[in-house]
């Protein structure tokens, strides 16, 4: 056989296996990133064949890209409402949706600031220059933040200052470089970046920070979708998610 | 706000970054690509390759060497923060660095073979006739290199309204102040604001047909030589 002609058998063969039948798409929320990195390796090691495939992005971003058709399996948000626009536009299947996690929204100031933060309206000061959180169109952690300063009154103030992230990770990126003198992600992000952030304050929010998942409609591995969303709720994945901060549901 | 409203103010933003962008890379790409084209010194295809580096490389890459280096706390960014208080991130200055640094070889190389296109022969027979390097390059040299250069200049422009990644990366997302057509796009689609987005890839294509039918005009232009 000719070289090239190896070269292509080789070549199409690589692109097939890519296409593996065992493959488990999992879209979830970016504050999950750790928690599920973690999970990953304890599923496949309980599922053997298969392969957990993770993509993480804010949850409005992961909603746009399975109405669109991308081939997930789970859908994990990390809030309520994108969760019931997904059932609205019935891209979950029926009876699979589950709260699994629960999480806090803080402050947080890089771990050098002098500024005092100890309410939200120390937000008014000149000092803080810029803050960071994620958009709230399209990031719930970015919506949590801009409904707790609605609540204290203080969005007209903050929006100014206001620097948006695509996802609360980017926001926590932005306060560890020092980029912005404040910014709000979950507890759970902040204990990520431990020696470049602090966290100044609990933010209280109206609706409590609850993560729901469920398995996506006509996804291409229907019965690991399943298998995955049994071991989230199990002792096991649930002991992970609370090493990495998340509460009980 | 309306979907026109809403593309309208990305869209000045993206021509004024662009703009600005294509500005500097005019004093950079004109100077650069004469030092490449006219000056004889070790090392001269590797500043090639280096200055031609932000074409090839990946926006994210691009993006982190800017923040390492113009970030408040990066080497240079801060120096300029402690020396003088500017902070480039977040700003559409720093759109316009990313934007510059993303084009110039786009301006560098159609400089540097526009200089070494002219013939040699004319610049001597200016200076035989008495004018001074300064006016040998702006009376000869620059004249008969600008058609060239001009293209390189409509081509950066174009990549410069079109720079997503490493802008992202530099300038954030804040709108009215740092937030680009090519950004709005991206954060449309995120958001599921098909809306929206249909207007802004309408607009962002539709300017970037009227600059490349510009460029290639000039273009044409300069190919028969």
């Amino acid at each position: 056989m000719r070289p090239a002609a190896r070269l292509l058998i080789a070549a199409v063969s690589v692109l097939a296996a890519t296409a593996h039948a065992a493959d488990l798409t999992v879209s979830a929320a970016a504050s999950l990133t750790n928690a599920f990195k973690e999970l990953a390796p304890a599923f496949e090691a309980r599922n053997p064949g298969i392969q957990l495939l993770l993509n993480f992005a804010a949850s409005d971003a992961l909603l746009a890209q399975i109405a669109k058709g991308a081939p997930a399996d789970v859908f994990a948000s990390a809030d309520q409402e994108t969760m019931d626009r997904a059932q609205a536009q019935q891209l979950i299947a029926a009876g699979s949706r589950r709260n699994f996690a629960n999480n806090a929204l803080v402050l947080i100031a890089p771990a050098d600031s002098r500024l005092v933060l100890a309410a939200l309206s120390d937000l008014k000061q000149p000092g803080v220059r810029r803050i960071a959180l994620g958009q709230p169109s399209g990031v719930p952690a970015g919506r949590y933040a801009k409904g707790a300063l609605e609540a204290a009154r203080l969005w007209g103030d903050v929006e100014p200052k206001a620097v948006y992230a695509q996802n609360v990770r980017q926001a926590l990126d932005y306060v560890a470089r020092g980029e912005t003198e404040a910014g709000f992600v979950y507890a759970t992000d902040a204990a990520v970046q431990k020696d470049k952030v602090k966290v100044a304050l609990a933010v209280p929010t109206g609706t409590p920070i609850s993560y729901p998942l469920g398995i996506v409609a006509g996804g291409p591995n229907p019965a690991a979708a399943k298998a995955f969303v049994d071991f989230v709720l199990s002792p096991a994945g649930q002991a992970v998610l609370a090493r990495h901060g998340f509460q009980q549901p | 706000m309306n979907a026109a409203q809403s593309a309208w103010i990305p869209l000045a933003l993206s021509l004024k970054v662009a703009g600005w962008a294509t500005l500097i890379d005019l004093v950079l790409g004109v100077g650069l690509g004469l030092l490449l084209a006219r000056g004889r010194f070790p090392g001269r295809e590797l500043l090639d390759a280096v200055l031609t580096l932000p074409m090839v490389l990946p926006p994210t890459v691009l993006g982190y060497y800017l923040l390492v280096l113009i970030g408040k706390r990066g080497w240079f960014g801060a120096w300029l923060y402690e020396q003088l208080g500017i902070q480039l991130i977040f700003t559409w200055q720093g759109a316009v660095i990313a934007a510059s640094v993303v084009s110039l070889p786009l301006v560098l190389k159609a400089a540097r073979a526009a200089f070494e296109g002219v013939d040699p022969q004319l610049e001597n027979a200016g200076r035989v006739l008495g004018l001074s390097e300064a006016a040998v390059f702006f009376r000869v040299t620059l004249p008969l290199a600008w058609r060239g250069i001009l293209a390189g200049l409509l081509l950066s422009f174009a990549r410069s309204l079109g720079e997503f990644g490493a802008t992202l990366m530099v300038a954030g997302s804040i709108p009215g102040r740092t937030q680009t057509l090519s950004v709005a796009v991206y954060e449309a689609v995120q958001a599921g604001q098909d809306g929206v987005a249909n207007v802004l890839v309408l607009v962002t294509s539709l300017t970037c047909i009227v600059v490349l039918l510009l460029a290639g005009r000039l273009l044409r232009g300069t190919a028969v030589r």
